[in-house]
């Protein structure tokens, strides 16, 4: 029992990281039905833009003296990665896919490729393939409770992943410019007659989606010891799978996909094999596009005419 | 510039892909009217208010707003510029609300005093959308629909309304309805421009009319001396003329 509920902390704790990152892909899918191949390494230059800064806030020094690293400066590298990649992905919009917009479909998504490409490969020149190891930007704390082992760094990554979850829920439902993408989402033409500038909401879904990968990307990086340039592609396309089996568009949906996907992937390494820990992120994507193609929450809309 | 006509299309030409749709259609609305634009399916009706709002580029010809030249301006600035579109098939947010819906009208005109009042105004205009606010927009019926596509354009107090076939697949009665809706909008001050299929109804709603036929203007005038002219009896009213 107490070897499952390990498993299932383990899991939901990767799962929030993929949640983290499902999101981005499903904003600008809902809004702009384009896959962003290049969410992944927006993801992979949050994790590194947090290791950087840590390094300028002189977190090296401290960890030699033995001290923590303060609680706000892990603030301060949060929201430094955060903001680097919102501008990333709000440039990485502007330059590579508004050009092909009114291209037929293909176009932006081999563009979407090609900037993926582009950007793993800049991560190599830049950060050097070498990974790198994570800063403990938390400094890990373990402790037992009924048998099953939980870390700070664990608890960090739910408490980090629900907060910026409540805000964006805040931010769609509740604001002019959550409203403003969910119109553009459903009718861009619609929109743009209610006097939405449709050109600033898609830029703010980039910035949002691309923000929060920055903050999965810091997670992962605290969960998972090391980064390289090469770590998006595989969580990336993990993320991605999740917001698939969620119903792709849908918000709550890719928060559902992640977590169960993160689950799934824990349970199997743990009880079946850690080879299969891989396969089995895209046997549920073959299951899903089979039996439910819309994805758990999605849902066929029929329009009325 | 009092007295410049609060629209004014001059020479427009659209074309899709190369296809022409729109060939040379020059319309004014004044101030305070009621004008219709009447055609037959394809006669490029909705290309031409398409092109007003720019949400289809002008080939050539020009679209002036209160005087001023649309060109180069996006959707979204044109609408700033007082005019709302109501299109064609409604083209209401179906995951949102109907209070949502509305709220988007105002997207321009946000202080909540604003949205207040102008909402009030909705429901007082069609009181079934009231009983409907927190409902999603795309369980309305048909004619709850084009109340709401209706409503939500007058939530940012336009001074020029396009309406695009807002009798399109609706009942008799709920299209009477509509219509009364329309009239009491343009009563309260604003200038309508309408498109319409249903001929005997927009020439009984408007002042002036203009006949498009293949993306051209045929005919133009009064909509009393139109209703007794003998080809438009002919060809849209569906009467037997023996000129």
């Amino acid at each position: 029992m107490s070897q499952f509920l390990q498993q299932v902390i383990n899991g939901l704790s990767l799962g929030s990281i993929y949640a983290l990152i499902a999101l981005g892909y499903t904003m600008v899918y809902g809004i702009l039905k384009l896959i962003n191949f290049a969410h992944s390494e927006v993801f992979m230059v949050g994790a590194y833009t947090g290791f950087y800064t840590a390094g300028a806030l002189g977190i090296e020094g401290m960890e030699q003296r033995g001290a923590a690293f303060p609680l706000y400066l892990a603030l301060v590298v949060l929201m430094v990665a955060m903001g680097a990649s919102a501008l990333l992905g709000v440039l990485i919009e502007r330059l590579a896919y508004r050009p092909v917009r009114s291209a037929p479909r293909l176009t932006p998504l081999i563009t979407a490729i090609g900037v993926s490409l582009l950007l793993q490969n800049l991560g190599m020149l830049v950060f050097t393939p070498n990974p790198r190891r994570y800063p403990p930007i938390i400094k890990e704390v373990r402790f037992e409770l009924g048998g099953v082992i939980v870390t700070n760094v664990k608890l960090t990554i739910f408490v980090v992943t629900l907060a910026l979850m409540l805000g964006l829920w805040y931010l769609v439902q509740r604001t002019w410019t959550g409203r403003a993408m969910r119109a553009v989402s459903v009718n861009l033409d619609a929109a743009k007659l209610m006097g939405i500038d449709t050109g600033r909401t898609i830029s703010a879904t980039f910035a949002i989606g691309s923000a929060l990968a920055a903050a999965g990307g810091i997670l992962f990086g605290l969960d998972q010891i090391t980064i390289n340039p090469l770590m998006g592609t595989l969580t990336g396309l993990k993320a991605f799978v999740a917001a698939v089996l969620g119903g792709i568009g849908n918000i709550p949906g890719a928060v559902v996909g992640g977590l169960l996907i993160g689950l799934a992937e824990q349970l199997v390494a743990g009880y079946v094999s850690p080879d299969y820990r891989d396969a089995i992120t895209f046997v549920i994507l073959i299951v899903i596009l089979i039996l439910r193609p819309e994805g758990i929450l999605g849902v066929v809309r029929q329009e009325k005419v | 510039m009092a007295d410049a006509p609060v629209l004014e299309v001059t020479d427009a030409r659209v074309s899709y892909g190369g296809i022409a749709a729109v060939k040379g259609v020059s319309l004014s609305v004044n101030a305070g009217e009621i004008v219709t634009l009447i055609g037959a399916n394809g006669a490029g009706k909705t290309s031409t208010l398409k092109s007003i709002v720019g949400l289809v580029p002008l080939k050539t010809g020009s679209v002036k707003i209160f005087g001023q030249d649309i060109k180069g301006k996006q959707t979204h600035e044109i609408v700033a510029g007082g005019v709302a579109l109501v299109p064609e098939g409604r083209a209401i947010f179906g995951n949102l609300t109907v209070r949502e819906n509305l709220q988007l009208g105002g997207f321009l005109r946000r202080d909540p005093a604003h949205q207040k009042r102008a909402l009030e105004r909705c429901v007082q205009l069609f009181p079934r959308l009231g009983e409907r606010l927190s409902q999603e927009g795309g369980t309305l019926s048909g004619g709850e629909q084009q109340m709401l596509a209706i409503a939500r354009a007058i939530m940012a107090e336009p001074k020029l309304l396009l309406l695009d076939e807002p009798s399109l697949g609706l009942a008799p009665k709920i299209v009477q309805e509509v219509f009364a809706a329309i009239a009491e909008i343009a009563a309260s001050g604003i200038t309508i421009l309408l498109v319409e299929q249903n001929t005997r109804l927009a020439l009984k709603t408007a002042n002036r009319a203009y006949v498009l036929v293949t993306g051209e203007i045929v005919l133009s005038g009064d909509c009393q001396a139109l209703q007794r002219d003998p080809r438009i009896r002919a060809a849209y009213l569906g009467e037997d003329v023996h000129a």
